[in-house]
């Protein structure tokens, strides 16, 4: 046991230690500044930049970052529903899987773009090889994506009085080939020498030792899993994700696996404070964010190690934990770990089955897909946590009797205005969607493995995972239905794009203000005592918008569980 | 003018009950959405009161839901009477000044062109018009705002300020203005009616106090976006709690939900907001400082800088003679001769305090045949011719010419001294007997007592304070350092007080300043927060966006306060309300669902007697800490310059968590009466 705690300790500190130099690249990368990868990337971008004939000099406002986002993304979206619906009249489809119906593309396609990877399919027997391409590649561009927009910001941040800040089609080729291309290598080079397929055959046949012909799907698995982690998309080429065997083959992996999909978010923290030239700013949000995540991981990781005290009453021995719907190279501990990682960063790539998880293991993976901004998904992640220090710093500014200020520039009624619509989107999303398949019981019941308050957290997942772009699930869910496609299709969208255009429209409106001074009666923000308040903030709206929703779900189960 | 403190006056609290029933207009909640959402709640929970009297089982006992529509008709009340006591005392404290400009006679002035011949007519004040002249002698109650054009006047301001001496004013210059209501006791004087009958800065004050013109601040605005945030979050929440409760197989009444949704929302802090606003107004007027906005308090609160005269807030009047310094081979008894001889006629108060020092009576100086000699701005001396002796006065270049020029040389032991006593901050006066040095005089400025800390405190706050003086940089700062200011403009002009201002306000500060002369009007005007003294000109009164009737200098210090008093309780109220929050989930949710879930049970942490005894406990603490909290709002969470962070730590400590505790014991103890009713 001692050892199992050790290595998921031993994790932790591996990915805040990749992170730190990793965040000071990436603000080299954001502020333009020399690195020894410049020789070779220079003229890869230069030479993309040609190719596509965009203008990647021009000061672009908040405005214009926003459209040129939901641009590029709306031209991937109709691109993706054009390959999944046709993919079995194009080529590399050696098994010859069929083509996918509309609503099952229609989620498929928005789940990738939106970072997502809500997967309603079955990778090994849903989509062609060209298909797993395409969404490999939306893994890599809203990847992307999300660390332009936060790049957006952290510039914005920046300035003393702008309209305009950096252009946004620069920084994406530049998050692309600078960040996630080297680090997905990388990784996938690490992932070929454990055994992971990387191949466009096939499937392969094998004779198991009961004589039986199995047959076992194959693909670009290696490059399929580094980008999924890396780029928070949690999409697995498998259906049971990094549960699988081939995804997943080893303890090594699981722990690749795990670092990979942190530290982009967390370097991305450590970027703004070289960025902001202050990086006590920095770790007052890592700070914010890990006491967060250990406050999440540790019931988890004890309530798993520790069993089901129903099965302990029944006098069988739980040495190992909760071990249903787990994989024994992993144990209880790692995957409590896991479920926790992937759920508090949007990349919702699973090791364990979260339906068997215990109640309590259950609700915090809820809340933390409900907070969605410890460390959170790439770059998106820290836009909602920008949302919390705007509404941080109104409160605690009118609390010490001054406008409030954020980083030199007044926090005013518009602000509040649009930071008040997004900490309300997500419960409204989840809230509503939730309210709609509970009363719409002719769509729903039939998809639920159980009745009761266990399907109810099952609709409740559902919801809060599309809600945050994470993408896992409590996969009794028999989700892959017109209903659950399109809702959560919807859900994914608003969820994915509001938050974005959010904190961006924000930032630019302060950049555009003039700059105060500091004086003695400013509240600093990179305090102790304001981290506390952001905490608080975070908590506060959290708890008090989706208490009486995990009161009929998890909280239920675990009283019912201890009677 | 009164200054009772006390809050809940008899004949006030009547005014307020009135009121808040007539706040109860749909019209007039829609300005107030949190309170306006309860009030939709109140009248569905009327609805449901009717629908379960003619039968409908489904809801609970008649009883239950008319308890449950009362307790939410008092949250209006409460809310209202909260609003309304703080307009009725602003109000009244308004009137006992607007009393003091009630009908009088005025005597209008007809002559037209130069020569103003007393052809006069009384007519009623209220029929003066903007530009009509009138005139006042000895005994008259000023009828309306002027500006003396002619004539020079003792007037006794005490019905405005409470200050009992008279108050000399003057045509011209910078203390031409009087006001309605105030009694003029010597001389008579001609005034320019300067404001329309129910236009004056009173009038103004009154209106805003009363609601109608009240217009929000933009903190304010903010904040009431965010509580609309949050109340529609909790409306969201309350909504979709209905199918999540069929899901379950646990059916929910609509009283319980509205409780549910009554309870989260931040009635609290939105049932106070106006009235915190109007209080901070109101706690303006009390420090009789008369407010054009309700913003300019907030803005002050907000003050990164503050201009302050040199004369009359830091210093004391005018400067004072300290010493005399005899030059060498002088007799001190002779110097002191020569000194009070050039005196004498010296009517500054620079001259009187030589007197003064002298410790003798003038009237024993022989004067005979003496002619005095005024100061000039060329001179730049004053003295006295007697009996062959060429007394003179002045400044040390100018006296060090006059002996230069006569062929006499300035002692370097002079020098010395004059060196001195410009190093020390004070002012040397040089004096000379037939072109010859006689000696000097020290001229010091008396810093004001307590100044220093009241700037110590201001620094805590993180306000730069700025001194504006005439005197000479070295003085300036001699005295910028003792009396602990930060900066100082020497030398100063007009001109150089609004540079210092534009200045400051491109570096994005926030300035705020006191003036009284026209040529302080410019600067008051470019200031973001300009008082301008009551005894100053109209002109200064337009620029500026408040006028201090007590014409006290340091009155900008109490002023910043109170702006920050006002974001202040503003923001702990809203972190209490909701806190409370907490609490309440705890008291509702097992109540709505322990019957149909009793495994919930678990949840009922404050082990509350039963459901019904627990939604009643939790809305009655809604509705009771209203009244309860109604002290805190009018008079404001006190402020601590001990630091942002400080301030910030010690506020969250005691409303963040105090708000979270507070109504766990609260609710429980009225769950423990409630239990023993039904």
């Amino acid at each position: 046991m001692v050892q199992e705690l050790l290595g998921i300790v031993c994790v932790f500190f591996l990915s805040v230690v990749c992170s730190i130099p990793l965040g000071k690249y990436i603000s080299k990368v954001f502020l333009y500044e020399y690195t020894r990868l410049d020789i070779v990337f220079n003229r890869l971008d230069r030479w993309i930049i040609t190719l596509s004939g965009i203008d990647a000099t021009r000061q672009m406002t908040w405005k214009d970052h926003v459209k040129s986002l939901l641009y590029i993304n709306g031209v991937w979206f109709f691109l993706s529903m054009a390959v999944l619906m046709n993919m079995s009249h194009l080529p590399l489809n050696p098994d010859g899987n069929p083509s996918m119906s509309f609503d099952v593309a229609f989620n498929t396609s928005v789940s990738f773009i939106t970072n997502t990877n809500l997967q309603h399919y079955s990778g090994e027997t849903g989509l062609s090889y060209l298909g797993q391409l395409i969404l490999m590649l939306w893994q890599f561009l809203s990847a992307a994506s999300g660390i332009t927009v936060c790049a957006v910001v952290f510039m914005a941040m920046k300035e003393t009085k702008s309209e305009a800040f950096g252009n946004f089609y620069s920084i994406f080729i530049r998050s692309c080939t600078r960040i996630l291309f080297p680090l997905a290598i990388v990784t996938a080079i690490l992932f070929l020498f454990n055994g992971m397929p990387m191949s466009f055959e096939g499937k392969d046949s094998i004779t198991t030792l009961q004589g039986e012909q199995q047959y076992i799907s194959r693909g670009p698995v290696a490059a399929f899993t580094a980008i999924k982690h890396l780029g928070t998309n949690g999409g697995g080429l498998y259906g049971v994700n990094s549960a699988h065997p081939l995804e997943n083959p080893n303890y090594f992996t699981a722990i690749i696996q795990m670092i990979a999909q942190t530290i982009i978010p967390m370097g991305l923290v450590f970027a703004l404070g070289y960025m902001l030239k202050n990086k006590k700013f920095s770790r007052m949000i890592f700070g914010v964010m890990t006491a967060g995540f250990i406050i999440l991981v540790t019931p988890t990781i004890i309530s798993e190690m520790q069993g089901n005290p129903n099965i302990t009453a029944m006098g069988i021995q739980q040495t190992m934990g909760n071990m249903e719907g787990k994989e024994i190279r992993f144990g209880s501990g790692l995957s409590g770990y896991w479920s926790i990682i992937t759920t508090v960063i949007s990349t919702g790539s699973v090791n364990a089955m979260h339906d068997s998880f215990m109640p309590l293991s259950t609700m915090n993976q809820l809340l933390a897909m409900m907070v969605n901004g410890f460390y959170g998904g790439c770059g998106v992640g820290f836009l909602n946590f920008y949302i919390f220090i705007i509404l941080a710093v109104f409160i605690s500014g009118l609390m010490v009797g001054r406008t409030p200020e954020f980083l030199g520039k007044r926090v005013e009624a518009k602000e509040i205005k649009i930071a008040m619509l997004i900490a309300l989107l997500h419960p409204f999303l989840i809230l509503i969607g939730t309210a709609l398949a509970t009363a719409l019981p002719d769509y729903t019941t039939a998809s639920l493995s159980n009745p009761g308050f266990h399907g109810f957290s099952q609709i409740l997942y559902e919801f809060t995972s599309s809600s945050a772009n994470n993408g896992s699930g409590l996969e009794g869910l028999g989700d892959n239905t017109p209903f659950w496609n399109i809702a959560c299709g919807i859900v994914m969208v608003l969820a994915r794009y509001l938050p974005i255009i959010g904190p961006i429209a924000i930032a630019g409106i302060l950049a555009n203000k003039k700059y105060i001074p500091e004086s003695n009666g400013t509240l600093k923000t990179d305090t102790a005592t304001f981290g506390l308040m952001i905490f608080a903030v975070i908590i506060i709206i959290t708890a008090l918008s989706f208490f009486p929703a995990l009161t009929l779900g998890p909280v239920e189960e675990y009283f019912s569980l201890i009677k | 003018m009164s200054t009772s403190s006390s809050l809940f006056q008899k004949d006030l609290l009547i005014e307020a009950l009135k009121q808040s029933f007539i706040k109860l207009d749909p019209r007039l909640m829609f300005r107030n959405p949190v309170m306006f959402t309860v009030e939709i709640g109140t009248a569905v929970m009327l609805y449901v009161c009717i629908w379960v009297l003619f039968g409908e089982q489904s809801q609970g006992s008649f009883i239950y839901n008319t308890a449950i529509f009362l307790i939410l008709f008092f949250t209006l009340l409460f809310a209202n009477f909260a609003e309304a006591l703080a307009e009725a005392r602003g109000k009244s404290q308004a009137e006992s000044l607007r009393k003091t400009r009630e009908e009088t006679p005025a005597k209008k002035n007809f002559s037209v062109g130069k020569s103003h011949n007393h052809q006069m007519e009384i007519i009623p004040s209220s029929q003066l018009r903007k530009g009509d002249m009138f005139y006042c002698e000895a005994g008259d109650i000023i009828p309306a705002d002027g500006e003396i054009i002619e004539g020079l006047a003792t007037i006794d301001e005490s019905a405005i300020t409470g200050e009992s001496a008279p108050v000399i004013r003057e045509a011209g210059g910078d203390k031409s203005s009087v006001t309605g209501g105030t009694k003029v006791l010597s001389d008579t004087i001609t005034v320019k009616v300067t404001t329309e009958q129910g236009e004056s800065f009173l009038d103004k004050m009154i209106a805003l106090v009363e609601g109608a013109s009240r217009q929000k601040t933009p903190n304010e605005i903010a904040l009431t976006i965010l509580l609309a945030g949050f109340t529609l979050v909790f409306l969201i929440v309350t909504v979709t709690l209905q199918p999540f409760a069929d899901f379950a197989h646990a059916p929910v009444t609509i009283g319980a939900l509205i409780s549910l949704f009554v309870c989260l929302i931040p009635t609290t802090i939105g049932g106070l907001l106006s009235a915190i606003g109007i209080a901070g107004m109101d706690r303006a007027l009390r420090a009789n400082v008369i407010t054009k906005s309700g913003k300019a308090v907030e803005t002050a609160g907000d003050i990164d800088v503050l201009l302050l005269d040199k004369t009359g807030t830091i210093t004391i009047g005018n400067r004072k003679a300290t010493h005399f310094y005899p030059a060498e081979g002088i007799d001190n008894a002779h110097f002191i001769h020569s000194v009070v001889l050039s005196s004498l006629a010296d009517e500054t108060p620079e001259g009187k305090s030589i007197i003064e020092l002298a410790k003798v009576n003038p009237r024993d100086y022989r004067i005979n045949n003496a002619q005095f000699i005024k100061f000039t701005a060329e001179t730049r001396s004053s003295g006295i011719d007697i009996d062959n002796r060429r007394i003179r006065k002045g400044a040390v270049d100018a006296i060090k010419m006059l002996c230069e020029k006569a062929g006499n040389p300035f002692p370097t032991e002079t020098a010395n001294t004059v060196n001195q006593i410009s190093n020390n901050g004070g002012t040397p006066l040089v004096v000379s007997e037939n072109e010859k040095i006689l000696g000097v005089i020290e001229l010091q400025d008396i810093i004001k007592p307590g100044i220093g800390e009241r700037f110590q405190r201001l620094r805590k706050m993180g306000i730069k304070t700025v001194m504006v003086t005439g005197d000479n940089p070295l003085t300036a700062k001699f005295i910028a350092e003792k009396a602990g200011v930060d900066d100082f403009i020497a030398e100063a002009k007009p001109e150089d007080k609004m540079n210092y201002i534009k200045k400051e306000q491109a570096n994005g500060r926030l300035v705020a300043m006191m003036g009284d002369g026209t040529n302080d009007a410019p600067a008051l005007a470019q200031a973001d927060v300009g008082v301008a003294m009551n005894s100053g000109t109209q002109a200064a009164k337009e620029a500026g966006n408040m006028v201090d009737l007590d014409n006290d200098p340091t009155k900008l210090i109490e002023i910043v306060e109170i702006g920050k008093q006002l974001l202040m309780t503003r923001g702990t109220l809203t972190t209490f309300s909701i806190a409370n929050d907490v609490a309440k989930y705890f008291a509702i949710i097992p109540a709505l669902f322990i019957v149909a879930v009793p495994s919930l049970q678990g949840l009922n942490i404050m082990k509350l007697h039963s459901p019904e005894s627990a939604i009643l406990s939790a809305i009655i603490f809604n509705a009771v800490i209203i009244p309860f909290l109604i002290p805190l709002a009018l008079k404001g969470v006190a402020y601590k310059p001990i630091g942002a962070e400080a301030l910030l730590r010690r506020n969250l400590l005691i409303y963040g968590l105090g708000g979270i505790i507070i109504p766990f014991i609260g609710i429980k103890i009225i769950d423990l009466f409630v239990s023993q009713c039904i």
